[in-house]
């Protein structure tokens, strides 16, 4: 697929803006942030966006939804990066959506994806444990079969929206070691499951999570997603997937830190001339504009690869993830620098991408994970 | 089967059945090649048999029109092309400035009959072209350049250097920067100008690189007359040629270098591997340093290529150039020196040769790559003053 937008893609991307520009500006994230705001995004905003049909765009239409693909997602994510928007795509649609929706589990699908669709229903993933770092088949988790159904215990982190989800798709292992990909299942622990212990967790960029904690939760044996033993490669899919939707997120954020610093640079005085005339400076806002164009083709061809299916997914989703990893830290760390003393402030919003560029970098494996794991698909 | 996927596989049949074997294979890094001309002996009798089968396809200028020598083919046959070429690994068959700077400048900018007498014998790669830009005196700062043209009705009369002119020695024609109007603002009284090497008056001498070899020198002009028939555009108006020109030599640079990954040569990690006794394919190189090295080096060059891609893909479907363009010639070859650089760390001591006894001649290469390499951010406008042209151009910064 060309590295392009479609006409129907440049529209999507033009409602997004103005839908960011007009409803999503980052000073709504950062009054939800003040007033510890005990949902932390607007259920309201989320309900628009699944009007508007974004919500459900990588679903299919017998769910509600479009039938695109992550092309279309990411030009949403990006928009949405821009003003640092916490509504729950990538717990609900990148996450937990796509887990039902990619395991072909019809009976699963009915029962979630239409409310999922409709903005109703909230879900996330919990695929990471206090060990796990970026290693997916370390789970955090154990299973084991209790009458006709599974008996779960475990501690996993960092829950994305795990506060308020309806349900959590909960990795655990049901057979071998934790580090062997063999033996992860994957179940659906609605909320309400008694055992089930939930506490929000606040994180350095306020993006919504939760700590779940699992204590002889016992599950029937319709709450598994994929087969026993074998979702493995569901959630690695999966996880690559939400990875190229936070790429898409920390473009439209990079984008963003790179605006407000360009505007400073053309606004701040000082010498009797506007700072961005420094030839020191010029030349380091070159090499952040290249970061980002580079970002740009890296996001957009990984997002193709995903909705092409294609066998090399793996590695363009280590390539966008390593490269958007460190460049978004590069731009917003270069934007604090800029901005000099007001740049520490909390006020400006510089310092919010600053911080979500680093929580984004630490997610789904640093650049050096994704690194390693290039080298690894390369057979060296 | 698409018209595509029909061309694609005449191509490929094409050239299976063309290219003489003993070219096909590994590629001496991204300067070696056919560069043809009047001087032009090769090294391999095959070098020239797989260069006339190309030029009378067309195939040593694939885009340009059939009427010129070209191939006449469109944007995705030429995409085509390139991909079955690297597939079978044979070697473009003519390479040089007559393809990548001067000839598409010509057809931007010349006459029908610039157009006619110029194209023609390059495709068929029978004139080698050097470049008259830089002087002592002028070099970041070009439009300062100071090589005199007098006006004598019909022709010129030439005086002046050039110096830094690639391959002088080995070619044919110069596509010169001259003044011709000393009073005018400096961007205003330059002309370009077409001159054969073989005018008298013209002499060069061989300036000796860091990497050991001659390939620039020192052009001088001593009352050369060269004709007015030859004026590129307009009289005084040569600085809007020379800036298209340098696009196309920034594009020709970036995808010479930038696309290090290239299917032709061996990879990083099957070099490594060449110096790593031992290592098996599909084992993790014991050097996780090196390792995690080279995995950078190959995604920061398919996040370029790919962001080439993302530009010819816009220009396919008819848009302009966006400002990604503006990046490719600083990436590109900052690109390669850092490959250059991380060729020279896997070789390890065996990099370090210079010439002579236990040195294999790829690792000889390398050596001479690397410091070849030095010049990529210097030649073309160095990569400072690329950043000031993004910062001005793209990112609006004032001066
Ligand atoms: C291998 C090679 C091949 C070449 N081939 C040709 C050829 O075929 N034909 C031809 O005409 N020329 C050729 N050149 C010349 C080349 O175009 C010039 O060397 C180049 O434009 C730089 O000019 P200079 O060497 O005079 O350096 P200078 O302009 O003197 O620059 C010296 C240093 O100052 C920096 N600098 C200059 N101005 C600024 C500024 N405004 N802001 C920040 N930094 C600045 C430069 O970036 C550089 O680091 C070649 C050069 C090389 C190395």
């Amino acid at each position: 697929m060309d590295l392009i937008l479609t006409e129907d893609q440049e529209l999507i991307a033009k409602t997004a803006a103005d839908f960011v520009a007009q409803k999503s500006p980052v000073a709504r994230v950062r009054a939800l942030r003040d007033q510890a705001d005990e949902v932390g995004f607007s259920r309201d905003l989320w309900k628009e966006m699944a009007d508007l049909g974004w919500v459900g765009i990588p679903f299919a239409e017998a769910h509600g939804g479009a039938d695109l693909g992550l092309a279309e997602l990411s030009v949403v994510l990006e928009a949405l990066g821009r003003g640092l928007a916490p509504e729950p795509f990538l717990s609900t649609v990148l996450l937990g959506g796509l887990a039902i929706a990619r395991s072909g589990d019809e009976a699963l699908g009915e029962a979630w994806l239409p409310g999922v669709v409709s903005g109703e229903k909230i879900l996330s993933l919990a695929y990471q444990g206090p060990a796990s770092r970026y290693d997916l088949n370390v789970t955090g988790a154990r299973a084991t079969q209790d009458g006709d159904g599974y008996l779960l215990e475990g501690e996993k982190i960092q829950v994305l929206d795990g506060h308020v989800a309806d349900a959590i798709l909960v990795t655990a292992r049901t057979s071998g070691d934790e580090g062997e990909n063999d033996g992860i299942s994957l179940f659906l622990v609605p909320k309400d499951t008694p055992g089930v212990g939930i506490e929000r967790q606040i994180r350095v960029d306020h993006r919504n999570a939760a700590l779940l904690h699992l204590s002889g939760v016992h599950v029937g044996s319709g709450s598994l997603v994929g087969p026993v033993g074998g979702a493995g490669s569901l959630v690695a899919d999966v996880v690559d997937r939400a990875t190229i939707g936070l790429c898409a997120e920390m473009l439209g954020g990079m984008q963003q830190a790179f605006d407000l610093t360009l505007a400073h640079l053309k606004s701040r005085e000082q010498f009797e001339q506007v700072i961005g005339s420094f030839q020191a400076l010029k030349h380091r806002a070159a090499d952040v504009f290249i970061a980002i164009e580079l970002a740009r083709s890296v996001v957009m061809a990984a997002a193709r690869a995903a909705d092409d299916e294609a066998a090399d997914l793996p590695r363009l989703v280590s390539l966008a993830k390593a490269h958007c990893s460190e460049a978004y830290v590069h731009v917003t760390n270069e934007g604090v620098q800029m901005f000099g003393g007001v740049g520490m402030t909390d006020e400006y919003d510089i310092g919010l991408y600053m911080k979500r560029a680093r929580a984004a970098e630490l997610s789904f494996g640093d650049a050096d994970h994704h690194r390693a794991r290039w080298a690894a698909l390369g057979g060296y | 089967m698409s018209d595509l996927e029909a061309f694609r596989t005449e191509t490929r049949d094409w050239l299976d059945q063309s290219c003489p074997d003993s070219l096909r294979g590994g590629t001496g890094g991204a300067l070696a090649g056919t560069w043809g001309g009047r001087k032009w002996k090769p090294d391999n009798p095959d070098q020239r048999v797989w260069l006339d089968r190309c030029a009378e396809r067309g195939l040593t200028a694939p885009t340009w029109p059939t009427a010129y020598g070209g191939g006449g083919l469109s944007k995705e046959q030429a995409k085509v092309l390139s991909e079955e070429m690297r597939a079978l690994r044979v070697p473009p068959p003519l390479i040089g400035f007559g393809l990548t700077m001067i000839g598409p400048t010509l057809l931007q900018y010349g006459t029908e009959e610039q157009k006619q007498e110029h194209l023609p014998p390059i495709c068929r790669g029978e004139i080698r072209w050097c470049q008259g830009y830089s002087e002592p005196g002028a070099g970041s700062d070009l439009a300062g350049l100071q090589c005199r043209a007098e006006d004598r009705g019909d022709h010129y009369i030439i005086n002046g250097s050039k110096i830094w002119t690639s391959d002088a020695d080995q070619a044919d024609w110069i596509f010169a920067l001259v003044r011709t109007d000393p009073q005018a603002k400096k961007q205003e009284g330059i002309t370009f100008l077409l001159i054969d090497m073989e005018t008298p008056g013209v002499t060069v001498s061989p300036i000796k690189l860091i990497s050991g070899s001659s390939p620039f020198c020192e052009t001088h002009f001593e009352n050369v007359k060269a004709w007015k028939k030859n004026v590129v555009f307009k009289e005084h108006a040569g600085w809007t040629v020379a800036k298209a020109l340098l696009g196309h030599e920034r594009t020709m640079v970036a995808e010479a270098f930038g696309s290090g990954a290239g299917g032709a040569r061996r990879t990083l990690a099957d070099r490594a591997r060449s110096h790593l006794p031992g290592v098996q394919e599909g084992q993790p190189l014991p050097d996780a340093v090196l390792r995690s090295q080279i995995a950078r080096m190959e995604m920061d060059t398919q996040a370029f290529g790919l962001t080439m891609q993302r530009s010819r893909d816009a220009a396919k479907a008819g848009h302009q150039p966006g400002a990604e363009s503006s990046i490719f010639k600083v990436v590109g070859t900052e690109l390669n020196q850092r490959r250059q650089e991380l060729l020279l760390k896997i070789a390890g001591p065996q990099a370090l040769g210079w010439e002579g006894a236990g040195f294999a001649p790829d690792e000889l290469q390398t050596t001479r790559d690397w410091l070849r390499s030095r010049g990529n951010t210097i030649e073309g406008g160095t990569s400072e003053v690329q950043r000031n042209v993004i910062a001005k151009r793209v990112l609006g910064l004032p001066d």
